[in-house]
């Protein structure tokens, strides 16, 4: 275990330090809030000399993935962050950065999408790139944040793997609060994240390169496709084999889907992000009653983890998905859709219900939390029927 | 400034064998560009239009330098972040500090004046050291001849259709040139592919200048200017004649004219031998062809008013 400082941030300058500490080459951003502090924190470090890193103070998120593909091609280790509207932007570049085998990463604080206009947490703009081709981490704490954007480097730039990563935080409760969190000395994470060597760079000047070709008249565009699933689908093992080298340095577990009480549970709240928090103080407490709750968080949404679900929730009665996001006109929330489909090989047929909650920040009480597993225990029990999708908590 | 003789003896980084048509003026627009770059490292990117789609087809390429394309409204921005890397990776000693590397990058008149205008104002502010050309050929040719903002006045564009109720493009083009020229940068040009010698002196100068330069550049498209293809260069010229593309350049702020014309040419010489502009010359539209050649005085007055040494 390497040598840690603790020390009290919020997540967002955590996520700031494990960028500078990663040594980007590139950072190209655009603020918008609750990603603003990680941009200004960084812009701090630039004005310090604090880093190498070329600062790009683009117009817009649009031209800030823009260039991140560009600087990325050119063969730099490229990093930016954004959220919400500015991710919504980003539309477009997002699904080239990936078609293209860029390794940037990016952080995301989670925040709702317009109309109306809302600066909270959901996670309705990550989940809305969710088929971009980027694999997708996400944070419960500032350290997670912290922890994820140091690992994201490592499995972006992994040979096996050339794919942009997207390391979601919470906007405003991860990203504002100021929290608990060891971090590394910068020697530590250098070591750790490595240089980047590109295959092909557009600055080997040398050795001319075509990047972002056309490939519309008959040409492979299917079997690029099919490289580029066959890379996520290969990346599992590696963001597992970079998560167990960083948890043996950092002294703290990794995986992409993390259980608590699992052994003997009956009741499941499969849950992302911040919320598996609140809802292991709910599930701790309804312990202390002789109720067997558990909690299923989701570390890694892609590539999906979807053996790891099924396996998880072996001998489970009732499971309720906790969605902070919609995909309106679905069967309910993408987190509900891609459990459900997890489990559909599974030789139990498990009731799965679907809590859209906490959209654009509404307040995630936790008797909110206790009202699930009591309709899960009711579930369980044959009590209530499976319901599908429902709201949770809206006035 | 390079001789004829000395532009001839440095490489051709556009290879033949593209797929652009016969007659195009954005090919002649790139060579004479790239030629006049000598044979420094250069990185080159690419809108997404019609120089894009016919020079890159997977697996092979045109361009005998790095080369990226990423998408059609983001040449500029895309280009900007090549810029960055190199600077950051020099900074971190990762590239040799005196290692010199050009950096280009094209778009059409739509990917240029429309989609991209947001793109290529950022990149110019923020500085980066690179030239931005725009190729124009005055509509969205790749995807069947749409009007765009550099359509001039009175053009037929499948967006602008020609009938009993419109007769062409109703609005003036945008003055592009001037729009990059008053974001104050080091070096900005109008040039023309029938003046190679201005056009390769103006693309010497912005590639020399410490920071962004822009080039804007007239290239005929014998498709969607419904002519023929061997009469591109002289439709380019006359289109200097009749003042309807002036060619001067902006030096730190230095207006000049770079070719004097003596004698402007009614703006009838340029637009009656194309196909676009047939139905002006149609019984009923006198007046409009007549505010055309109002609209081509404004505008050559205006520059020309700006080129003045004061
Ligand atoms: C965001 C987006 N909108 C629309 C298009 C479709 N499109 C591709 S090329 C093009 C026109 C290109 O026109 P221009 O920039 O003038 O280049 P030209 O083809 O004339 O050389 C359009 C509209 C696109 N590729 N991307
Ligand atoms: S359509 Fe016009 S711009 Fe496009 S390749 Fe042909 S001549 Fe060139
Ligand atoms: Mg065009």
């Amino acid at each position: 275990m390497a040598n840690q400082k603790t020390i009290a941030e919020t997540g967002n300058v955590l996520v700031a330090q494990a960028m500078r500490q990663c040594k980007p080459d590139v950072m190209a951003a655009y603020p918008i809030t609750p990603q603003t502090t990680i941009v200004e924190e960084f812009a701090k470090y630039v004005a310090q000399g604090r880093c190498h890193t070329e600062y790009v103070t683009v117009e817009s998120e649009h031209s800030a993935m823009s260039a991140c593909v560009g600087a990325s091609a050119a063969g730099a280790r490229v990093m930016t962050a954004t959220c919400s509207q500015g991710l919504a932007l980003m539309w477009e570049e997002l699904y080239i950065a990936a078609g293209m085998r860029l390794p940037i990463v990016m952080a995301n604080a989670n925040r709702a999408l317009s109309a109306p206009i809302n600066i909270h947490c959901d996670h309705s703009d990550a989940m809305g790139a969710r088929d971009a081709g980027w694999i997708m981490l996400f944070a419960e704490t500032a350290q997670e944040a912290y922890d994820n954007t140091i690992m994201s480097v490592r499995i972006a730039e992994h040979s096996d793997v050339l794919l942009p990563v997207m390391t979601c935080l919470d906007g405003f409760i991860t990203t504002h609060s100021v929290d608990r969190a060891d971090i590394f000395d910068d020697d530590t994470v250098a070591e750790f994240v490595g240089e980047y060597v590109p295959a092909y760079a557009l600055l080997d000047t040398d050795n001319p390169s075509s990047h972002g070709n056309f490939s519309g008249l008959g040409g492979p565009y299917f079997e690029f496709k099919k490289q580029q699933r066959l890379a996520i689908d290969a990346s599992m093992a590696v963001i597992k084999s970079v998560g167990a080298e960083f948890s043996e340095l950092s002294g703290r577990p990794f995986d992409v889907v993390e259980g608590w009480g699992m052994e003997d549970a009956e009741v499941v709240i499969v849950v992302i992000g911040s919320s598996a928090g609140n809802v292991r103080h709910v599930a701790r407490g309804l312990r202390a009653q002789g109720i067997k709750a558990g909690v299923l968080k989701i570390r890694v949404f892609r590539p999906f983890p979807a053996a790891e679900v099924a396996a998880a929730l072996v001998g489970v009665k009732a499971i309720a998905v906790m969605d902070r996001s919609e995909s309106f006109g679905a069967e309910g929330g993408p987190l509900y859709l891609e459990v459900r489909s997890a489990l559909y090989d599974s030789s139990e047929r498990l009731p799965v219900v679907d809590y859209i909650y906490g959209l654009g920040g509404s307040d995630v009480r936790l008797e909110l939390i206790e009202r699930v597993y009591s309709d899960l225990a009711d579930i369980a029990s044959g009590s209530m029927a499976p319901f599908g999708m429902t709201y949770l908590g809206t006035r | 400034m390079a001789s004829l003789k000395d532009l001839t003896h440095n490489p051709d980084r556009l290879a033949g064998g593209h797929r652009l048509c016969s007659g195009c003026g954005a090919s002649i627009a790139v060579r004479q560009i790239l030629l006049a770059a000598g044979e420094t490292p250069l990185v080159a990117g690419c809108a997404t239009g019609c120089l894009e789609v016919s020079t890159s087809i997977y697996p092979y390429s045109s361009w005998r330098v790095p080369f990226i394309h990423n998408a059609f409204e983001n040449s500029a921005a895309t280009i900007s972040g090549v810029e960055a890397a190199f600077k950051g990776m020099q900074r971190a000693g990762k590239i040799p500090a005196d290692k010199k590397v050009k950096f280009v990058a094209f778009g059409g008149d739509g990917g240029t004046y429309d989609i991209g205008l947001q793109s290529l104002s950022g990149a110019m502010e923020r500085g980066h050291d690179m030239v931005y050309v725009c190729y124009d050929n005055g509509a969205y040719m790749n995807t069947g001849i749409q009007r765009s903002s550099a359509t001039p006045l009175g053009a037929w564009a499948t967006t602008s259709e020609v009938g009993k109720a419109q007769q062409g493009k109703i609005q003036r083009r945008k003055d592009l040139t001037s729009i990059i020229a008053d974001h104050n940068i080091p070096y900005v040009a109008q040039a023309s592919v029938s003046h190679w010698r201005d056009l390769t002196t103006k693309a010497e100068k912005a590639f020399a200048v410490d920071g962004p330069a822009f080039l804007n550049v007239l290239a005929p498209c014998p498709r969607g200017w419904r002519t023929l293809p061997n009469k591109s260069i002289e439709h380019a010229k006359s289109a200097v004649q009749t003042g309807f593309w002036p060619l001067f350049e902006v030096e730190d702020g230095v207006w000049r004219q770079t070719v004097k014309v003596p004698t402007r040419k009614p703006i009838e010489e340029f637009i009656r031998p194309q196909g676009r502009f047939k139905h002006l010359f149609a019984p009923g539209n006198e007046a409009l062809l007549e505010s055309i050649q109002v609209e081509i005085d404004r505008y050559w007055d205006y520059i020309m008013d700006r080129c003045a040494t004061k």
